[in-house]
């Protein structure tokens, strides 16, 4: 159906290792409701990365990572001394900081590299069709795409990071507190963390671009959480979804012939929505099934405490007929239907010549209901 | 009761906090506080809002940085004796949303005794499920800690530094929200605690219930007011200057103002 070229197989693969390794640190990032910091050390990494080039001038340089990287940690400093002050609150204090240090590497970029394959296209969206062109060899050897080898490379440090300190990240992001109180110093596995989101961003803005590199750290994560309530399930689905977002993304947009990281992040939507509908506990749907349940669980008890007030009294015989739940319960007549239906089903009732009378069963919840 | 008291103060300290002042911005949330607790009390920290009861404990165990002064426990700096003392924050400083089960949170309390790295097994599950048995909630192990009510969350956090087999325990209004059958177990659980010749310091906010819960009492109001056993201290005077106006006090006794019971009025 498809053939496959090598190019098309060298982009997926990168697709992929660019969403996983987002995926798996937007985890942390989601549960210590610092998403948006993800949308700030994307942007403000800008000015590290063409300060770097300068130094280096080259695109594929290391040094590119370690200088964005060093400005998405001070992206994150910067926030937070502004946070302590008092004067402006987290969200304010990522809103001044980040665009200032953006417009800042636009600025850098107008001035001084234009001419120079510095585009800022690429590195608002990245050109993921491009990748293939820019190999990486050792000793003539080819090893692939460049942003393969280190897009690889990001994600083992964060595989590394993730299971070496599960423990400590984990406690630090439920309860600083006791993580400062017990000797781990919650300050150092957050610049830590930090540290990593600015890397994977420098990483993977080559391939999606700075902006949609928040669809990936915050999306998978956030539709994990809909979908499991153990942080270990939450870090493989997220992982797993990062997969799907990239090779779904990626066909989309060969069918559509559009842009391959806008396609990424468009199914990263699809794919919340389509959660937000199905997840098996926190879905609208299953919730309002849940409702749905309740109510005729709720019906039926009503039903069932009714007869079982009026059992054995003389009323009984006028109470328990079907006709009479109508004026009685003040139920209409196809709630009250469908009510009995309901109680009948599940054995709470029985009808005898349209007369209702109490199971065992039915008897024992009426009870229990009313003592509690 | 003073022959036990007068043992308690001859005995180095619990915790010895001396001329310790915490400020938030130049704003004192504590003026220079000495307070010693000696060991085996199960004492209350009382005093009104924003009078820096939590800003004590968190200073107890490093948590702030204080302006001025120093906090020993058993003897030593906190770091030193940091496996010596176990810690129940206030309940509301968590996310309670986050992904994970009862059991995996009372672990957490042996995360210290861990070290970096290395992960919990099976002797932390055996802790953890014993702890829970104590607060009664041993079938809770595999809950969703959303799905608690907020005296299961207390009793979580109760267990969780119980596996933190300490000498010092500092709690953050452990009686905060909870329901009286949790209320009943907790207070049970702390007198345990004492009997077993441990010092359980308790920020506590409801005044009728001192005399009853605890037999050690720091009256607090960003300076110290009074501390020492509740039948000396706890007295009209004392909660006066602590609340100011605002305390009203309903004597059960008139003779013996030493067992006075009293009540703040709402603000």
């Amino acid at each position: 159906m498809f053939d496959l070229s090598t190019a098309q197989m060298e982009i997926q693969l990168v697709a992929i290792v660019v969403a996983v390794a987002c995926a798996l640190v937007g985890v942390f990032l989601v549960l210590r409701q610092m998403a948006m910091m993800s949308d700030a050390i994307t942007h403000s990494i800008l000015p590290g990365i063409v300060v770097a080039f300068f130094i280096v001038q080259d695109l594929s340089s290391p040094f590119l990572i370690i200088g964005a990287a060093a400005t998405g940690v001070l992206t994150v400093s910067l926030v937070e001394l502004l946070e302590r002050t008092r004067l402006v609150r987290e969200d304010a204090a990522i809103g001044i900081v980040f665009p200032a240090l953006f417009s800042i590497g636009v600025i850098l970029i107008a001035r001084f590299a234009r001419g120079i394959h510095l585009d800022l296209d690429v590195v608002l969206l990245g050109e993921i069709a491009f990748v293939p062109f820019n190999r990486t060899e050792i000793f003539g050897i080819d090893l692939g795409p460049t942003a393969l080898v280190m897009m690889s490379v990001i994600l083992l440090i964060n595989l590394i990071f993730i299971l070496l300190f599960y423990k400590e990240l984990k406690l630090a992001t439920f309860d600083t507190g006791l993580a400062a109180a017990l000797g781990f110093s919650p300050a150092l596995i957050h610049y830590g963390l930090m540290s990593l989101v600015s890397v994977t961003a420098v990483g993977a803005f080559d391939a999606v671009g700075a902006i949609l590199v928040v669809a990936l750290i915050v999306g998978p994560p956030a539709i994990a959480y809909l979908l499991t309530d153990q942080l270990r399930l939450m870090l493989v689905y997220s992982a797993g979804i990062g997969v799907v977002v990239a090779v779904l993304g990626y066909w989309m947009a060969r069918m559509l012939d559009a842009s391959i990281a806008g396609s990424m992040a468009s199914m990263v939507g699809i794919i919340f929505v389509v959660a937000y509908l199905l997840a098996p506990q926190r879905g609208l749907v299953a919730s309002y099934l849940r409702r749905r349940r309740q109510r005729w669980e709720f019906a039926g008890i009503m039903l069932a405490i009714h007869l079982f007030n009026h059992e054995g009294l003389p009323s009984a015989e006028q109470e328990n007929r079907v006709e009479h739940l109508q004026d009685h319960l003040n139920w209409n007549p196809d709630f009250a239907d469908r009510a009995v239906r309901w109680a009948e089903r599940n054995r709470i009732i029985v009808r005898r010549n349209s007369h209702l009378f109490l199971t065992e069963e039915g008897r024992e919840q009426a009870r229990e209901a009313i003592v509690r | 009761m003073t022959t036990m008291t007068s043992a308690a103060l001859e005995s180095q300290p619990a915790i010895a906090v001396r001329d310790l002042t915490v400020a938030y911005n130049d704003r004192p949330v504590i003026w220079d506080l000495d307070l010693d607790v000696p060991a085996g009390v199960l004492m209350a920290i009382v005093g009104p809002n924003g009078a820096g009861k939590t800003t004590l404990i968190k200073a107890m165990l490093d948590l702030v940085r204080p302006a001025a002064g120093q906090v020993e426990i058993l003897g030593q700096p906190y770091r030193k004796s940091r496996d010596r003392v176990g810690y129940v924050p206030q309940r509301g400083s968590v996310d309670w949303d986050f992904p994970t089960n009862v059991l995996d949170v009372v672990q957490m309390g042996r995360y210290g005794a861990l070290g970096w790295i290395r992960r919990p097994g099976n002797r932390e599950r055996e802790l953890a499920l014993e702890a829970l048995d104590k607060v009664s909630m041993g079938e809770f192990a595999d809950r969703q800690i959303s799905q608690l009510s907020g005296g299961q969350q207390q009793r979580v956090f109760l267990a969780r530094a119980l596996v933190q087999n300490a000498d010092v325990y500092l709690m953050d209004e452990p009686f905060q929200g909870v329901d009286a059958t949790t209320e009943r177990a907790i207070i049970t659980l702390l007198k345990e605690l004492r009997s077993e010749g441990k010092t359980v310091v308790c920020v506590h906010h409801d005044l009728q219930t001192v005399p009853d819960y605890f037999d050690w009492v720091a009256l607090l109001n960003i300076r110290k007011i009074a501390s020492g056993p509740v039948s000396e201290v706890y007295n009209e005077t004392n909660l006066r200057l602590t609340y100011g106006g605002r305390v009203a006090f309903l004597s059960r006794d008139a003779a013996a103002p030493a067992t006075a019971q009293a009540a703040v009025e709402e603000d």
